[in-house]
């Protein structure tokens, strides 16, 4: 008789999950234990949590909306998330997602693709993004008619691999975003570097350029992408006539020192940290994060650690309570 | 085979000293794996495959865009230490590549793919351990890590596999199994009881067919138990973490409300 025995990963995680099975009949019992918890969950109200193919509503009494699905006379959830209800309009939203594009929204991107009169921009959505020549500022005024001089040397603004920061101006038809970088504000990024993390921690905020009292600039994408660089001077960036096209197309870093590298490696791994326990950020939480990381004298890399990253996320966790 | 295994014993015990319509342990493991949009780590038994998602997303390629509709594409991988003897299998491997175009065309009627046109979606399916079910495996790693992608599906896709053994039907079956008796694999949408696989590889005969296809078609409810309860551990794990549930903008109204919740925690 050969028998087998099953070695499961062990984690004290709670997204491991695991159990025996059991014959058809017994396993009924335990699944209407599982009901019964869900009952007590949605009485409690404040997880309303449902899975695809769970039926919510009839939708003859309510709106169907993003994440659900109509059949048979049922609104039924189509994504894992929580449930969202507007009047008459019940939206279910995935916890988990690649980014949703609004018009106005700050992303930061990078460079695909360049194609006649325009650039393409990975921006963590569903389709890559489309800037056009027309909606980028160009050497020599900020208005003024494109040129094919301009068509040609367009690798001389942006190049495949290059980090930018834009708005989102419109939608093409199909659901793609177009992109300006129409304001001084916007353009080529250099001088930092570039951490990703999941959409739906990137809160709204009243600004998205956030400036550290450690002197670190801070971009935080809605798309999920933040870049964090040396900061720049408010005078420096605007320069003459506001607009200096050798400076914001450059591709050379300036020199930044060891401080500041020392700075930016351990703003980025705060944000890293806070997105492996998926707690939002804001700019007041990075900078408490911030200074109790300079508080513990670790090197900046030892926040990666898993202990300590525990430490700074319970620490966070208490004090917003 | 001087002594051969019985597959089922008298006192109705299969090799493994489960019962006929006993399941092997099922495990999974929804935690982010690198950069992946939706990943999971689903074990049955000593089965085990690792699913990473990724997308929608821009095709890579241009010929693969579709304009109405994303493009699901789905690529299998078997570890050569997934097996009791190492053999390295290519990507090329006819048995993989079928096996890919099962995955994609199960799902590709489950997944709301006319959400997306232009798109993309990759499925890619590591194969880690192999003791029999894999295909029932790889369907059910695929559904969990599109849920937690937050790709719309219309329901769970819970795949079992069934046999039978001269005339007693058995469900799960083991590698040692899965050798000797014919079987066939059944996946199924829960909620409205649609099949949306049935492949055999061996001969079955027609009598038993319908049994072991019931049979299956009941095991799925037990297997979408095991996953809703896992996919539900997992989101309310991400909703706490987050303290106000994913409620983007709305600035201090927001901030306040989730102050709150956290203390309900």
């Amino acid at each position: 008789m050969i028998s087998f025995t099953s070695y499961p990963l062990q984690l004290d995680d709670e997204s491991f999950y695991g159990s025996r099975q059991h014959h058809p009949d017994a396993a009924e019992d335990i699944d209407m234990d599982l009901d019964d918890e869900q009952e007590l969950f949605e009485a409690g109200g404040s997880k309303n949590l449902t899975y695809p193919g769970e039926p919510l509503t009839s939708s003859h009494a309510y709106m169907r909306g993003h994440g659900t699905y109509v059949n048979d006379e049922e609104v039924i959830a189509s994504v894992a998330g929580t449930i969202e209800r507007v009047n008459k309009l019940v939206t279910v939203r995935a916890i988990r997602t690649r980014y949703n594009p609004e018009v106005g929204d700050l992303v930061v991107g990078r460079i695909t693709e360049v194609q006649p009169r325009r650039w393409k921009v990975d921006a963590n959505s569903r389709q890559d993004a489309v800037l056009m020549l027309s909606s980028v500022n160009l050497p020599g005024g900020v208005q003024r008619r494109k040129l094919e001089s301009d068509e040609l040397q367009m690798r001389n603004f942006f190049e495949e691999g290059d980090l930018l920061v834009a708005e989102v101006q419109a939608f093409f038809s199909d659901g793609a975003m177009s992109l300006h970088t129409r304001s001084l504000k916007y353009g080529k990024l250099r001088n930092g570097q570039l951490v990703t993390i999941p959409p739906i921690l990137v809160r709204r905020l009243k600004s998205h350029f956030i400036t550290l009292p450690c002197g670190v600039d801070l971009i935080l994408g809605l798309n999920g992408y933040i870049w964090v660089s040396k900061h720049v001077k408010e005078s420096d960036q605007e320069g003459e006539e506001g607009f200096d096209a050798e400076a914001v197309y450059s591709n050379q870093n300036d020199r930044i020192d060891e401080l500041t590298r020392v700075a930016i490696s351990r703003v980025t791994n705060i944000i890293r940290v806070l997105a492996s326990h998926f707690v939002p950020l804001t700019d007041t939480l990075l900078l408490e994060a911030y200074e109790w990381a300079v508080d513990q004298e670790d090197g900046a890399k030892d926040l990666l650690q898993d202990d300590v990253g525990d430490l700074l996320v319970a620490m966070i966790t208490t004090r917003r309570q | 085979m001087g002594s051969r295994v019985e597959i089922l014993n008298e006192g109705g015990f299969r090799s493994d000293g489960r019962r006929q319509y006993e399941l092997r342990d099922m495990t999974i493991d929804l935690s982010q794996q690198g950069l992946a949009d939706g990943s999971v780590i689903v074990a049955h038994g000593l089965t085990q495959v690792l699913v990473s998602v990724f997308g929608p997303r821009e095709a890579k390629i241009r010929s693969h865009t579709i304009h109405d509709r994303a493009n699901i594409n789905v690529e299998v991988n078997v570890a050569a230490f997934s097996t009791g003897e190492r053999r390295k299998r290519t990507r090329g491997d006819k048995r993989i590549l079928e096996m890919a175009a099962t995955i994609k065309s199960t799902f590709e009627s489950v997944v709301q793919t006319n959400l997306y046109p232009r798109s993309q979606i990759d499925i890619f399916v590591q194969v880690l351990q192999q003791d029999g079910g894999l295909l029932q495996a790889c369907i059910n790693g695929t559904t969990l890590a599109l849920v937690s992608a937050g790709i719309p599906l219309l329901d769970f896709v819970c795949a079992i596999t069934g046999g039978v053994h001269s005339t007693s039907p058995m469900l799960d079956l083991s590698l040692l199994e899965e050798n000797d008796i014919p079987n066939v694999t059944v996946a199924v949408m829960p909620r409205t009881g649609k099949v949306t696989l049935v492949t055999m590889e061996t001969r079955l005969h027609v009598d038993r067919f319908e049994e072991i296809f019931r049979l299956a078609g009941d095991a799925g409810k037990v297997i979408h138990g095991e996953m809703k309860r896992a996919v539900k551990s997992r989101t309310s794990a991400l909703v706490t973490a987050m303290g106000s549930g994913p409620r983007v903008g709305g600035g201090d109204l927001a901030d306040k409300d989730g102050d709150d919740r956290m203390n309900d925690y």
